[in-house]
């Protein structure tokens, strides 16, 4: 580690390169700065980037179908979702609250960050990219009937929205509703009906019919 | 903690120069106390390498979407909820 408090004579590596994106160039240089000046290490971003890519829609999909065969479970859920992942076994992330909110036949839940991408990482892997874009972030609060239509979510006009904006240290994770037909599926192949999309509201958990893997198109050369 | 649930409070319509976590568009808005939900560390001062103390209390606070957008165009018992920190409420009674 040399510091870095001389005269900036000399040439540094061109910070951005070809097609960078300005977002990107602009981390990078952070970063590098960071490490310079002995803020960071390099393995303490790997190590969070493992981490991060290492979590998967898959615990919280635990949770959900744990909640949908066991209503003393959904109960502690609903009261405290951090003991509740911890009681399955689940890393629920750093948040010292996290918050489950569960939709019913007459309420329906949407989780947004408008000030900039709050999400339950542990319990749901890295967020996708739409879920940190600007029209999402804005028309999420503002237009969220209208959003939740381009995702294919027809809300009848009883069901009341509620959409929240996790604004700050809490983490929101949606329980979406137990799909018709699926009093004879065990908790594995529930859990396989929870989507990412629906414990974030933007989706229903999928029915039992599309459950097998999407085909791939014919393989041709 | 200074409110509790179920009572009505306005957002602070201050403008503020730098980092805080209350959205622009609930400004001056009011809505009904949800959920207390604990005290966190201040993030207008942790922003600035601060830790942030003393702790603020945070609330999730519910609205009204026809009352947070006067041409909202869902249903009328559409809600929103954020939360906000202690600092930024004040008592709607």
């Amino acid at each position: 580690m040399t510091g870095h408090d001389h005269e900036h004579e000399h040439a540094h590596t061109p910070i951005a390169s070809g097609d960078e994106p300005a977002a990107a160039a602009r981390v990078r240089a952070l970063e590098e700065l960071l490490v310079e000046k002995g803020a960071i290490r390099v393995e303490d971003v790997r190590q969070r980037i493992d981490w991060l890519v290492s979590r998967s829609p898959a615990d919280g999909a635990r949770l959900v179908a744990r909640a949908w065969i066991d209503p003393e479970f959904k109960e502690r859920l609903l009261a405290d979702a951090r003991s509740a992942a911890l009681e399955l076994g689940l890393d629920p992330g750093p948040s010292p609250v996290v918050v489950a909110l569960e939709n019913t036949a007459t309420v329906h839940h949407l989780v947004v960050c408008t000030l900039c991408s709050c999400y339950p990482k542990a319990l749901l892997g890295p967020p996708p990219d739409w879920y940190k874009s600007l029209p999402y972030r804005s028309r999420a609060v503002s237009d969220p009937r209208g959003v939740l239509a381009e995702f294919g979510v027809a809300l009848a006009d009883d069901v009341e929205l509620r959409v929240v904006d996790s604004t700050a240290d809490i983490r929101y994770l949606v329980i979406p509703r137990r799909p018709a037909g699926t009093e004879a599926l065990d908790e594995e192949e529930l859990s396989a009906l929870v989507t990412r999309d629906s414990m974030i509201g933007v989706a229903h958990a999928s029915r039992v019919e599309t459950m097998s893997p999407p085909a791939y198109p014919p393989f041709s050369s | 903690m200074r409110y509790r649930t179920g009572q009505r409070v306005r957002v602070d319509s201050r403008t503020h120069q730098g980092h805080h976590r209350t959205p622009g568009y609930l400004k001056g808005k009011t809505g009904t106390i949800e959920r207390v939900h604990a005290s966190f560390p201040n993030p207008e001062t942790c922003a600035y390498g601060a830790d942030g103390s003393p702790k603020q209390p945070l609330y999730l606070v519910g609205f009204a979407q026809r009352d947070v957008w006067p041409g909202y165009s869902g249903r009328g018992a559409d809600r929103l909820y954020a939360d906000v920190f202690e600092h930024w409420l004040e008592d709607a009674e």
